[in-house]
């Protein structure tokens, strides 16, 4: 079976300064994929390259059976690659609904705001605040919400359990095991491995700037010392 | 004959219509500017130059192709509308992402450029614009004679600043171009044409000011002064209403307009100052500007 997602020897450059040494990683259609990595190996930046949001890159880059590389930015998220950055992107002059209904919807399997709402209560209680005045937990569920209702192929999450309460992050859990139900094909950006081990198929362990190692989740007992040396927990 | 606090009735309404004319310029041109330094993050320096080619373009289409004044108010806007478009795309997209200085400096020649173009042609002197005949005349309201033409003035200042913050703060593209003043790379990785936008942005902007232009036409005569003559007082309103703030470049136009009317009637000598002496004090106290974010 093709990847849905296949990069090979991906090269990204932060002006003069190299960041990516040549990642290697293929997903299919419906994973969930976990890249480990301590701060500063290089995890956000594979993200948002194979985005496109950083341009000055090197190597292969197909999604979908397409050459990503000459797309422009605006015109990837059209291709069903959907982001979620770690920071979270909630616009402060927009309400929590303007947040939900910005990104132009590309196809018609995305969810429907009464889907989203039912999912996310919270959301629908505060639609009318600024996005902004919702909590962190309540940010994250927004930013996740508002790239489903586009009918994104793939989603890419950049630490979304970063800085949130323990009944957050369950309720984040959760989330991404629906989406796993639904279809959706998800690359994740993690450095708790307990979080990602609830609902990851299989990780990418990275260092300095290269994928170092590739196993499935029922590796990950066998794994846990050299987890430990590259992640220093 | 009744006073207030000593100055004629009369004397005073006729400085408030004053003051309420100049502030729809103020709120047209700086609504402009602080659309256009929302999203392209761009002093545009070249705002009264443009508001000048709308009063010149209007002029030149009545004299040369003998469009009137009717026509000219919604023609003109997309003529300048589109030449500014025209410029973003040749050259302002190349500053995007350098120091602002570069978009200041650039703007600063084009208006230097346009100026010069019209001070060849037609010299330093105005070019007296017809009144269109519908708004000839005034009307006798009682308590003060209004002309006709001026109220129209307020009038179409006022329905045109709430159409262009209806559009900026109920619409879907007005929710694009407020998320893309915020992060505009996160807008255009959720499949936004933020390139388009920023040229449609800038079209927007010159428009208002050649909007402003045409207005003001008949009322100050076609000059190719007329952009520098106003624009410094336009970056002051900008700066006291908060660099980007779209509200508060309209509320600040016409609050601080009569606020320079009212001044001419108690305390003339300060007219001309007191808009920047308000700007020194809110840069002091508030430096974000009154509706701007800290």
């Amino acid at each position: 079976m093709n990847a849905l997602l296949d990069v090979r020897g991906l090269n990204a450059w932060y002006g003069e300064s190299h960041v990516l040494h040549g990642v290697d990683m293929q997903i299919r259609e419906g994973e969930t994929v976990t890249l480990l990595g301590r701060n500063g190996v290089g995890k956000t930046t594979t993200l948002r390259t194979i985005m496109g949001i950083i341009r000055q890159r090197k190597g292969t880059l197909r999604f979908n059976d397409q050459d990503m590389m000459p797309v422009p930015l605006h015109k990837t998220a059209r291709h069903g690659l959907g982001f979620v950055p770690e920071e979270r992107g909630i616009f402060a002059s927009l309400s929590v609904i303007e947040n939900l209904m910005l990104p132009p919807q590309i196809a018609k399997n995305g969810m429907t705001v009464d889907e989203i709402f039912e999912l996310f209560p919270n959301l629908h209680e505060r639609r009318n605040s600024p996005g902004t005045k919702l909590s962190g937990g309540e940010q994250q569920m927004l930013a996740i919400a508002r790239i489903l209702r586009t009918g994104v192929r793939m989603l890419l999450l950049d630490e979304p359990t970063e800085g949130l309460a323990p009944v957050i992050v369950q309720r984040i859990g959760d989330v991404l095991i629906r989406l796993k139900q639904r279809g959706i094909t998800v690359l994740l950006v993690e450095q708790n491995f307990r979080f990602a081990s609830r609902v990851a198929d299989r990780f990418y362990l990275m260092d300095h700037g290269h994928i170092q190692s590739e196993f499935p989740v029922a590796q990950l007992g066998e794994r846990m010392d050299e987890l430990h040396k590259v992640l220093g927990v | 004959m009744n006073t207030v606090f000593g100055v004629p009735l009369p004397a005073l309404l006729g400085q408030l219509l004053i003051g309420l004319i100049n502030g729809s310029f103020y709120a047209l041109l700086s609504l402009g500017l602080a659309i256009i330094f929302g999203l392209l993050r761009m002093i545009n320096f070249a705002h009264g130059a443009q508001y000048m080619l709308g009063a010149f373009t209007a002029y030149l289409l009545l004299h040369f192709a003998g469009i009137g004044y009717w026509p000219a108010l919604i023609l003109t806007p997309i003529i300048v509308g589109v030449f500014g478009a025209v410029i973003e795309r040749l050259f302002l997209q190349r500053l995007y992402g350098l120091d602002p200085l570069y978009g200041l400096l650039f703007t600063f020649g084009l208006a230097l450029m346009l100026e010069g173009i019209f001070r060849y042609y037609y010299g330093a002197s105005g070019q007296p614009y017809a009144t269109p005949p519908s708004l000839a005349g005034g009307t006798n309201l009682g308590f003060m004679f209004l002309p006709n033409y001026r109220g129209w003035v307020v009038v179409a200042s006022l329905l045109v600043c709430i159409g262009t913050w209806l559009l900026i703060e109920k619409t879907k593209l007005g929710a694009y171009l407020r998320a893309a003043t915020e992060n505009s790379t996160l807008v255009q990785a959720f499949g936004v044409n933020v390139p388009i936008l920023l040229t449609l942005t800038y079209g927007l902007g010159v428009a208002l000011a050649a909007f402003a232009g045409v207005l003001a036409a008949p009322i100050y005569q076609v000059s190719p002064l007329m952009g520098s003559n106003i624009i410094i007082v336009v970056f002051a309103v900008v700066v006291v209403g908060g660099m980007g703030s779209i509200l508060g470049a309209i509320v600040t136009g016409y609050v601080l307009g009569i606020t320079e009317g009212l001044t001419k009637v108690f305390y003339p000598e300060a007219s001309n100052t007191v808009i920047f002496v308000i700007m020194a004090i809110v840069l002091l106290v508030r430096p974000a500007g009154l509706f701007g974010r800290e």
